[in-house]
């Protein structure tokens, strides 16, 4: 293939990267801003959503567009559900300091990566597309499903954006994020909206993998690499705001393609922390972030 | 009493964005003085001290401590030359005991001597009377004893200028009454700034008192010149 | 009996027991206790930072391995001795422990976590990445041959054990006095009020540096001995679990206190010993335990005791 539509094809593979880590990212920075909390748990919430879409496809067995569909609704709320939980059980408690919290939610990974690998087993599995169409341009065929994620992922974002700019309940978090005695005041419920928004962010992690499944596998330690990826992204767009984790997410997903053509895989992921580390200590409020870590 | 300056400026300013919050302001205290910095709130008092100890940075102007320029000297380095500094907001080691809590002040100067640190710990601690409270924890303590304990702290620093950023705030009248000989007894040795809005220890206790108004020097003068001063009676008042 | 007595009984009291255990412990548990002794000194590091001085890093396996390497690769390949090569791996992870100083103290609270993180992911990806001399995650074996410290052939398990004895003991001792002198006292205050410690005259940000360089290079010692005591090199030692390990083990057995990375270490490895056997999730337990930690028993369990009980304990 020549440079161009080898371009093209890295173009539409970074997109797709791009769609799903955004969806993850946006899900961390959310809880981030609004809770001012680090989860670090948040890879694995994205591995138990392509795990419970495994469950769910296997489970319903019908057509996999039918068990694609439920496991869409279902693996989010699930995952959201979990997070609720322990937001109420052990963050709550916690105060949601800082320090303590990270300790917490690393507790947490370990918790539900070790359940998982208990009950669902070291390997990797793969689910069934719900469709397996595809389309052909004059140099390469191309998987339609990718499309459809981007597609979806693009849809979800909106929504996100919809909810928070549009919404009483989008008021609501931009409140209890820009002041949570002021909101506590006015009568706002921060602790269930800090549950909600827990279980929101672990969501979008979990609903970005049971779009990204068809096109991995599902595979326990999964969650490791997007969440490095989504810190980065959060870090660099500037933790707390939204625009800038969903700009940097873009072009992190789109020069991941093109940079896995110049480096190896490992040089890259050295060069990718290397620059979350001097980003926090040089430009620690990102490239758009509001607040500094 | 030799007037030599311990402490000037010269122009300082602060500005946070459009807002001057301290402007232009020249401040000179004599070594053994008993100065007294009041204003109404807001008038910018806690920034210039704040650029004294270093523990602001000025736009612009100089601080000179002790005949020298220490206006980029980071704060711990000035309070090592001699100053000490309470603040606004009692800030002290509340887990750890009152003794270690005044042995850490004092220990900077004389470290390895445990002996002296010891015997520094138990003077200074008399001094505001909390020496029979030594090995208690400093979060058990009234507010109003927080507030000696960090005079304390302040005193076993043996400082050449004690910075106390309205010390009363929150005390009980006879700890005022303590306060105020406490200040008395320092007279002539050490030098010490005040920030206070308690007008009767003012009065009482300062030999000079300088006031502040929408950041910059209003009046200065002895506290009979400044009770009868005009200026000074609007300004409050018309703050109200 | 005054405090610093008590002290001095209870922690030579401590390397004696250890001392005695030399000799009537059964196989298996001397070669563990041999492990842990060591481990323990890479948490007593560790708490030198986090329970003293109150920063916590997400990355010190970063120093445990650069100690490793130092000393691994410098008898692979350049044909060290085994007293050089430890000198190499100390030195290497001071080094190490003083870049990252000076990058990372720019930074406070869970942006310095983070940036501990990223840098200790960095120096795992690398040895990963120059896989050719350091066999990546296979990791290499150090010869039998190489593994003689003074005339004492290390491989042996009853001179590896007094080694690690010798370690461990110096390392308290150095951990002890420093806690209990001036610079112990203001890393101490400078964890609890840093504000005001800046403000009685303290360089904090000097004392901070002090604290992670002492903190790395002492666990850059416990990854150098681990290597040649066991005999082994492997990136695994730099993972981000080598990091969480001795966060876990400082947290359960107290941070802040002398003894209490050894009780942590020690009840962490016998915890994870145990459980190994039954699942191969054996991690599931250390998650259970820091989240309970975190929740319950921030304290750690010898802090608990110096609360309820003892509170001369350093």
């Amino acid at each position: 293939m020549d440079f161009g539509p080898y371009l093209l094809l890295a173009s539409l593979e970074g997109a797709v990267q791009s769609a799903v880590l955004a969806l993850m990212a946006v899900g961390l920075s959310l809880v981030f801003g609004i809770m001012r909390v680090v989860n670090v748990a948040h890879g694995e919430f994205f591995m138990l959503g392509a795990v419970l879409a495994w469950w769910v496809t296997t489970f319903v067995g019908l057509h996999p567009a039918v068990g694609f569909l439920i496991a869409l609704v279902v693996a989010p709320v699930c995952a959201g559900l979990i997070a609720a939980a322990a937001d109420l059980t052990v963050l709550k408690r916690l105060k949601y300091d800082p320090e303590s919290t990270i300790v917490a939610t690393i507790g947490m990974l370990y918790i539900i990566q070790q359940v998982v690998l208990m009950t669902y087993g070291p390997d990797a599995r793969p689910v069934e597309a719900p469709f397996s169409h595809r389309f052909y341009t004059p140099w390469f065929g191309y998987s339609t499903y990718k499309l459809f994620v981007i597609g979806m992922a693009v849809v979800l974002l909106l929504g996100i954006w919809a909810l928070m700019a549009k919404t009483r309940i989008g008021l609501i978090l931009r409140a209890t994020q820009l002041d949570r005695e002021m909101a506590q005041a006015f009568g706002i419920p921060v602790e269930r909206v800090y549950a909600l928004v827990f279980g929101l962010g672990a969501a979008l992690a979990a609903m970005a993998a049971v779009l990204i499944v068809p096109i991995q596998q599902a595979h326990y330690l999964m969650g490791g690499d997007p969440l490095l990826l989504s810190f980065i992204v959060v870090i660099i767009g500037g933790l707390g705001s939204l625009t800038g984790t969903v700009v940097a997410a873009v072009l992190i997903g789109m020069s991941d393609g093109i940079i896995s053509i110049f480096f190896t895989p490992t040089l890259a992921k050295i060069l990718a922390t290397l620059l979350v580390a001097f980003v926090l200590i040089f430009r620690p409020n990102g490239l758009f972030g509001k607040r500094s870590s | 009493m030799a007037s030599v300056n311990l402490l000037s400026t010269q122009g300082l300013s602060r500005n946070f964005g459009g807002l001057k919050a301290v402007s232009e302001v020249d401040f000179d205290l004599p070594e053994g003085q008993v100065r007294a910095l009041i204003g109404p709130n807001g008038a910018g008092k806690t920034t210039f001290v704040g650029m004294l100890c270093g523990r602001i940075s000025a736009s612009a102007g100089r601080v000179s401590f002790l005949g020298e320029d220490v206006t980029t000297l980071p704060a711990h380095k000035r309070i090592a030359r001699g100053m000490a500094y309470t603040f606004q907001i009692t800030s002290i080691f509340g887990k750890l005991s009152l003794r270690e809590n005044v042995a850490l002040a004092v220990r900077r100067r004389l470290g390895r001597d445990a002996g002296q640190v010891t015997a520094e710990v138990e003077t200074s601690l008399s001094r505001v009377g909390l020496l029979d409270r030594v090995d208690q924890i400093a979060d058990d303590l009234s507010y109003g004893h927080q507030r000696l304990l960090e005079i304390a702290m302040g005193l076993g620093q043996k400082p050449k200028l004690l910075i106390l950023d309205e010390p009363t705030q929150g005390l009980a009248d006879s700890e005022i009454e303590e306060f105020k000989s406490l200040i008395r007894s320092m007279a002539g040795q050490t030098t010490v700034l005040l920030i206070e809005h308690n007008m009767n220890v003012v009065m009482e206790m300062a030999d000079v008192i300088t006031v502040l108004n929408f950041g910059e020097v209003l009046a200065e003068g002895t506290p009979e010149e400044i009770h009868n001063n005009a200026d000074v009676q609007s300004a409050y008042l018309g703050t109200g | 009996m005054s405090d610093v007595r008590k002290s001095l009984v209870l922690h030579g009291g401590l390397i004696a027991l250890l001392l005695v255990l030399h000799f009537i412990l059964p196989d298996y548990h001397h070669g563990n206790l041999a492990r842990v002794m060591v481990l323990a000194v890479y948490a007593m590091g560790y708490n030198v930072l986090f329970g003293y001085t109150g920063l916590l890093s997400l990355g010190h396996a970063m120093f445990f391995a650069a100690g490793m390497y130092g000393m691994g690769l410098t008898i692979q390949h350049l044909g060290f001795s085994a007293e050089a090569a430890l000198v190499a791996g100390v030195l290497a992870a001071f080094v190490l422990s003083t870049v990252v100083g000076f990058l990372a103290l720019r930074t406070t609270g869970v942006a310095f976590m983070i940036v501990t993180l990223m840098f200790a992911q960095t120096g795992y990806l690398t040895i990963l990445y120059f896989g050719e001399w350091t066999r990546g995650d296979e990791g290499f074996v150090i010869q039998k041959a190489s593994r003689v410290i003074a005339g004492f052939d290390v491989s042996d398990p009853g001179n590896r054990y007094l080694a690690a004895l010798v370690l461990f003991a110096v390392c308290m001792a150095v951990i002890l006095k420093l806690v209990q002198a001036p610079f112990g006292r203001v890393l101490i205050a400078i964890r609890e009020n840093e504000e005001r410690a800046r403000m009685l005259g303290y360089d904090v940000f000097r004392h901070k540096l002090a604290a992670i360089i002492i903190s790395g290079t002492m666990s850059g010692a416990a990854g150098a001995f681990y290597g040649l005591l066991f005999g082994y090199a492997g990136a695994s030692f730099a993972s981000v679990q080598y990091s969480i390990f001795p966060l876990l083990w400082v947290l359960l057995g107290g941070a802040g206190t002398v003894t209490g990375p050894l009780v942590g270490a020690l009840f962490m490895f016998y915890l994870i010993d145990i459980t190994s056997g039954l699942t191969s999730a054996y991690m599931l337990f250390a998650g259970i335990a820091l989240v309970l930690l975190t929740v319950f028993a921030r304290q750690g369990m010898v802090g608990e005791i110096r609360r309820r009980l003892a509170p001369w304990l350093p």
